[in-house]
């Protein structure tokens, strides 16, 4: 019996062992397959994102014709082009302008949503979202066409109440509002589903003790909703402010860049200098000066959601 | 404002109640009467497209009045989608569209589920320079790209450049980060016991994954195909840049580089094509908008 119980004992022993080293070998298969299923991800990235930011640094300190080092020259070259400055006051007019504008009619359009009864939010939510649906080059085309010199059709409207033609595109502060309301149009249902989102999250009891202790609905807005939506609010604006100040599409169809480069932005120029004009070197500095700002409003982003995984 | 004249209307409590629920009538009036300016604004483009594009080139440029058909015609239709080239640029836009998202979801699939569940040296990091990559936008990267494929074909010979397989290659940066970002949120919030229990049944890695991650995750995983798809469909940038000839482009810029002839433009044909080439994704939003809201707000809100 002990004979028996001691040989029990020694085979639970040798399994032990051996589940020890099934054990190594899961694990060393483990961080093997990890890694081997992580490996077309940081192939991509390495190759076809990282690299080419890389190769855009080298491109930008090349000449034209891409056989000589010039150091700085590029950015000094565009430090005395007065487009350049042009572009740079448009990118910022246009992007934080559109930010601004899309955050607050999604924030407020959220709210007219939100007042509705639950049944029918879905129908008006999915109205309201179908800009932001359609691709940004086909909406934009009706919005040329709206826009249209001789055949307008927001000219023809106006026009009954005596508003005389309006030249969409044709003027350069004019281009600049058009350029920025479609950019409005095609953003604002993002903000708005945003909003919706974060309102849902926020606790009707906190409503309720509000109106108990008198807040009026400024109040409730400002005291218990803005609280509330803070992070929310500021992820969105930070997201549509690099994806904005990025924006190539609508400027290149509604204006592309004109009249006489009064609506440029750094993308659509980056283009014309660099693929039209053939010039990559010059395209690339270009292109790249928008990193400083798109980098503020990553690390902003990454720190919001690094801290919001720790609460986690 | 009407809290006040709530406190004001005394102690009886009916009164309170019927002002209370006046308010909200009226406060639900001016909710809708906003609710049908602001949709009147989000659909006047594409309802205008759908009446340009029922319009023949006669009556756009006799200048009626521009809101109204009167004399409806499928013309339009018919010429685009009898047209070689059109659908060529149909067909390119939808292979590359497919491929794209079978290319995303094989990548991002694996690593998510690696990055979610299988912590390993680095992988943290990855996670975050995974969402970093996300915030990298196209008009940042089109120009290195542009010569990398130039310098590439010059160097080995296979011509990438003009040729609609290269979004192949470049379409990925834009839908696999944010797919995998998705799916890692999705992915951490099925619980380990279910995993455990996979594992300790005897599944690999591999079967813990097609067997219970992907169908648990599937609306997730939905969402993130949806994305793909219609970034990718919807891509502008890129194909304008890196495609020329016309056989080889996608409809965006099919549509605008061939329908856009000079001064002459075909408006009826043009907003046709548009409508067409918006069609896809809003059908799949109309179907699948549940699925299309998760994917849209699972970016920042999840992880």
């Amino acid at each position: 019996m002990v004979d028996v119980a001691f040989q029990s004992n020694r085979a639970a022993a040798a399994q032990t062992g051996r589940r020890r080293v099934g054990l190594r070998n899961a694990l060393r298969r483990k961080s093997m397959s990890a890694f081997l299923m992580t490996l077309p991800l940081i192939l991509l990235i390495a190759v076809l994102v990282i690299y080419p930011a890389l190769y855009s640094l080298h491109l930008a300190t090349l000449n034209k014709a891409m056989t000589k080092f010039v150091g700085l020259g590029n950015f000094e070259f565009l430090f005395k082009r007065e487009t350049f400055w042009l572009v740079v006051k448009q990118s910022c007019i246009f992007a934080i302008s559109a930010v601004v504008f899309k955050a607050l009619i999604g924030f407020i359009v959220a709210h007219f949503v939100h007042n509705v009864p639950a049944n029918k939010q879905r129908k008006w939510r999915g109205m309201l979202l179908v800009p932001w649906v359609i691709p940004p080059a086909m909406s934009t085309l009706a919005w040329l066409w709206l826009f249209d010199p001789s055949y307008s059709a927001f000219n023809y409207t106006l026009s009954f109440f005596g508003i005389g033609p309006i030249p969409w595109t044709g003027d350069a502060m004019w281009a600049r509002f058009s350029v920025i309301l479609v950019n409005v149009w095609y953003g604002a249902p993002f903000f708005m589903i945003m909003y919706l989102a974060a309102l849902k999250s926020v606790p009707e009891q906190l409503y309720e003790a509000a109106a108990i202790d008198g807040a009026n609905w400024w109040q409730r807005i400002w005291y218990v909703t803005l609280p509330m939506m803070r992070n929310i609010i500021a992820i969105t604006t930070l997201f549509s402010l690099i994806v904005t100040f990025a924006n190539f599409d609508i400027v290149r169809i509604l204006t592309a860049g004109g009249p006489l480069d009064h609506t440029h932005i750094f993308a659509t120029w980056a283009f014309r200098v660099g693929i039209e004009g053939s010039d990559i070197p010059l395209g690339a500095s270009v292109s790249l000066f928008m990193v400083p700002i798109l980098a503020i409003a990553a690390i902003f982003i990454l720190r919001d959601i690094t801290k919001r995984g720790n609460e986690a | 404002m009407s809290t006040v004249t709530i406190d004001k209307s005394g102690p009886t409590r009916k009164v309170k109640y019927g002002s209370m629920s006046r308010d909200r009538t009226w406060a639900l009036r001016w909710s809708y009467f906003f609710l049908v300016l602001f949709a009147i604004f989000s659909l006047t483009p594409p309802l205008y497209m759908l009446i340009t594009s029922l319009k023949s080139s006669a009556e756009i440029s006799a200048a009626t009045n521009p809101w109204w058909v009167y004399h409806p015609t499928l013309s339009n239709y018919i010429e685009l989608l009898t047209s070689n080239q059109f659908l060529r640029f149909f067909w390119n836009s939808a292979w590359v569209s497919i491929i794209v998202v079978t290319i995303t979801m094989l990548i991002s699939v694996p690593a998510a589920f690696a990055l979610a569940r299988m912590k390993f040296w680095g992988s943290a990091t990855l996670a975050t320079g995974v969402f970093l990559t996300y915030l990298i936008p196209d008009s940042l990267l089109f120009i290195p790209l542009f010569k990398m494929f130039a310098v590439f074909g010059d160097w080995t010979g296979v011509q990438l450049v003009n040729r609609w397989y290269v979004l192949l290659f470049i379409y990925p940066t834009l839908t696999v980060p944010f797919c995998t970002w998705i799916m890692i949120g999705y992915f951490a919030s099925i619980p380990k016991e279910l995993d455990e229990a996979a594992i300790i049944d005897g599944a690999s890695w591999f079967q813990t994954l097609t067997r219970i991650f992907i169908p648990v995750a599937l609306p997730g995983l939905i969402a993130a195909t949806i994305f793909a798809f219609t970034v990718s469909w919807a891509q502008f940038l890129y194909p304008l840049v890196f495609t020329t000839s016309t056989d080889q482009l996608v409809l965006p810029v099919g549509i605008i580089t061939t329908l856009i002839k000079g001064d002459v433009f075909n408006w009826g044909q043009i907003m046709t094509g548009a409508l067409l080439g918006a069609a896809p994704p809003l059908i799949i939003y109309a179907f699948l908008m549940d699925y299309y809201i998760a994917g849209l707000t699972a970016g920042a809100t999840k992880g």
